[in-house]
């Protein structure tokens, strides 16, 4: 059984805990904090958070971004990922670090050029008669 | 003889003799089972990303739509009440680790008490998943539905904010009575008919001059645009019916796949919640009866845990992407 070699730190080693229920209650404090935090931006929407990166609002990518962290933690931590042999950590998480990045380009791709196609396309698609 | 192997296999531990994933048979499923789930919710998550960038300039504003939180009517609360969820969900997923923990020092009072607030905390979300589609169905401000199938939300101009039909709406004399399949010919019927007619909403509205509507589109700084009430007359003349609230077909925040989108992925969601809710019992009877205890091992625990924990990773995606992008 894995029970006595947890891996304790987290942040790459700069935060070590002494047993594995205190680095749980570690990773929920921080999962707590990036939630609040992005619920605290979801409310406030900083008008400088609102321009346009690569074809997503700025705060739409710090969202993105705090939910792969949260995603990571979940996975590593409570998951018990970061205890796992390499083998079965790239078993895991490869397929999806390669599957789910291509679907999401294509499709995301093809819906905004369907857009574009019917904002505008030559025909008429929206029969608004007035 | 082990430090032999080990310099062996040091260069092939798919050579025999080693374990290169050091992992059960049970747990290794549960692993796959979880990789392919986690393909299929990014296949509904992808697919809703598609939608809604083929309506990049009409999508609904989710902060519109989830305002709604328990024992506060009438306050405009968006996102809170999600928000709670969310961390009553990672809650239970902390519980679930610590039940985990538990099992590795075989410790089965532990197990079961952490157990048990897991089911606590799963109950807790399915619940308040329910009061949220009960919330997202009966709908708040009521719409109109035109010619075209748009939605149009009415718009109070003097007072700067969304007005509800019921609020404005005339009530006719004439009541036209629901046609039960008992009162006529036995195979007709109709379903229930709606609560404010259109008549009734189009006459409030005539007699209200502060009154326009707000379309479906969205303007440059994602607000949805408002019209005047000239345009707003011209827009009514073609509608068809009053939307109140949100089934499959439509709903009165705009787009139907909004709503299509949110009862699937959710739906499902809660789906994988339910039965996460009910194998976590199974394991808890388990546990109290002394099972593992006497197998000399908690992994059952693991496994449940681990599909746990996964129904609280896709929550967290489905938090950012239909809450809060």
């Amino acid at each position: 059984m894995a029970d006595q070699n947890h891996k304790l730190a987290i942040f790459r080693g700069r935060l070590k805990f002494k047993s594995n229920v205190q680095k749980i209650w570690g990773v929920l404090i921080f999962l707590s904090i990036v939630t609040a935090i992005e619920v605290a931006l979801g409310i406030i929407k900083p008008e400088i958070l609102l321009n346009y990166f690569l074809g997503i609002k700025l705060i739409n990518w710090l969202f993105i971004i705090m939910t792969i962290i949260k995603a990571y933690y979940i996975t590593w931590d409570f998951m018990h990922v970061r205890d796992e042999k390499p083998f079965l950590k790239n078993t895991i998480v490869v397929p999806l670090l390669i599957l789910i990045p291509f679907l999401l380009f294509i499709l995301l791709y093809e819906g905004s050029y369907i857009f574009e196609v019917m904002f505008d396309g030559l025909k008429a698609w929206n029969f608004d008669i007035y | 003889m082990q430090a032999s192997t080990l310099t062996k296999t040091k260069q092939n531990s798919w050579g025999g003799g080693t374990k290169p994933l050091d992992a059960g048979y049970g747990k290794l499923m549960m692993w796959f089972f979880i990789v392919s789930d986690a393909l299929t919710f990014s296949g509904f998550l992808v697919s809703y990303g598609f939608s809604r960038f083929k309506n990049i300039d009409s999508w609904p504003i989710a902060d519109e739509v989830f305002t709604h939180f328990p024992f506060l009517h009438g306050v405009d609360a968006p996102m809170y009440y999600v928000a709670l969820m969310t961390f009553i969900l990672i809650f239970s997923s902390v519980t679930m680790v610590l039940a985990v923990d538990a099992g590795h020092h075989n410790d089965k009072n532990r197990v079961a008490f952490y157990m048990l607030l897991t089911i606590i905390g799963g109950a807790i979300f399915v619940g308040s998943q329910a009061w949220e589609w009960k919330n997202f169905i009966k709908g708040e401000y009521g719409a109109v539905e035109i010619q075209n199938g748009q939605i149009l939300q009415f718009y109070d101009l003097e007072e700067g904010k969304r007005i509800p039909i019921d609020e404005f709406a005339v009530s006719s004399t004439q009541a036209r009575v629901t046609h039960d399949d008992n009162v006529g010919i036995w195979y007709q019927s109709e379903s229930k008919l709606p609560e404010i007619t259109l008549d009734e909403v189009m006459t409030g509205f005539n007699n209200d001059i502060d009154l326009t509507v707000r379309l479906e589109t969205l303007d440059e700084n994602g607000h949805k645009i408002i019209l005047s009430r000239e345009q707003a007359e011209i827009k009514l003349a073609s509608a068809t019916r009053v939307v109140k609230g949100a089934n499959l077909i439509r709903n009165e925040y705009g787009n139907p796949l909004f709503a299509d989108f949110f009862f699937f992925i959710t739906g499902f969601h809660g789906f994988h919640v339910f039965s996460g809710v009910i194998l976590n019992i199974i394991i808890f009877i388990n546990v109290l009866l002394g099972t593992y205890e006497k197998r000399g091992h908690y992994d059952m625990v693991e496994k449940v845990g681990l599909y746990w924990h996964f129904v609280d990773l896709v929550w967290v995606f489905v938090f950012t992407f239909f809450y809060l992008v």
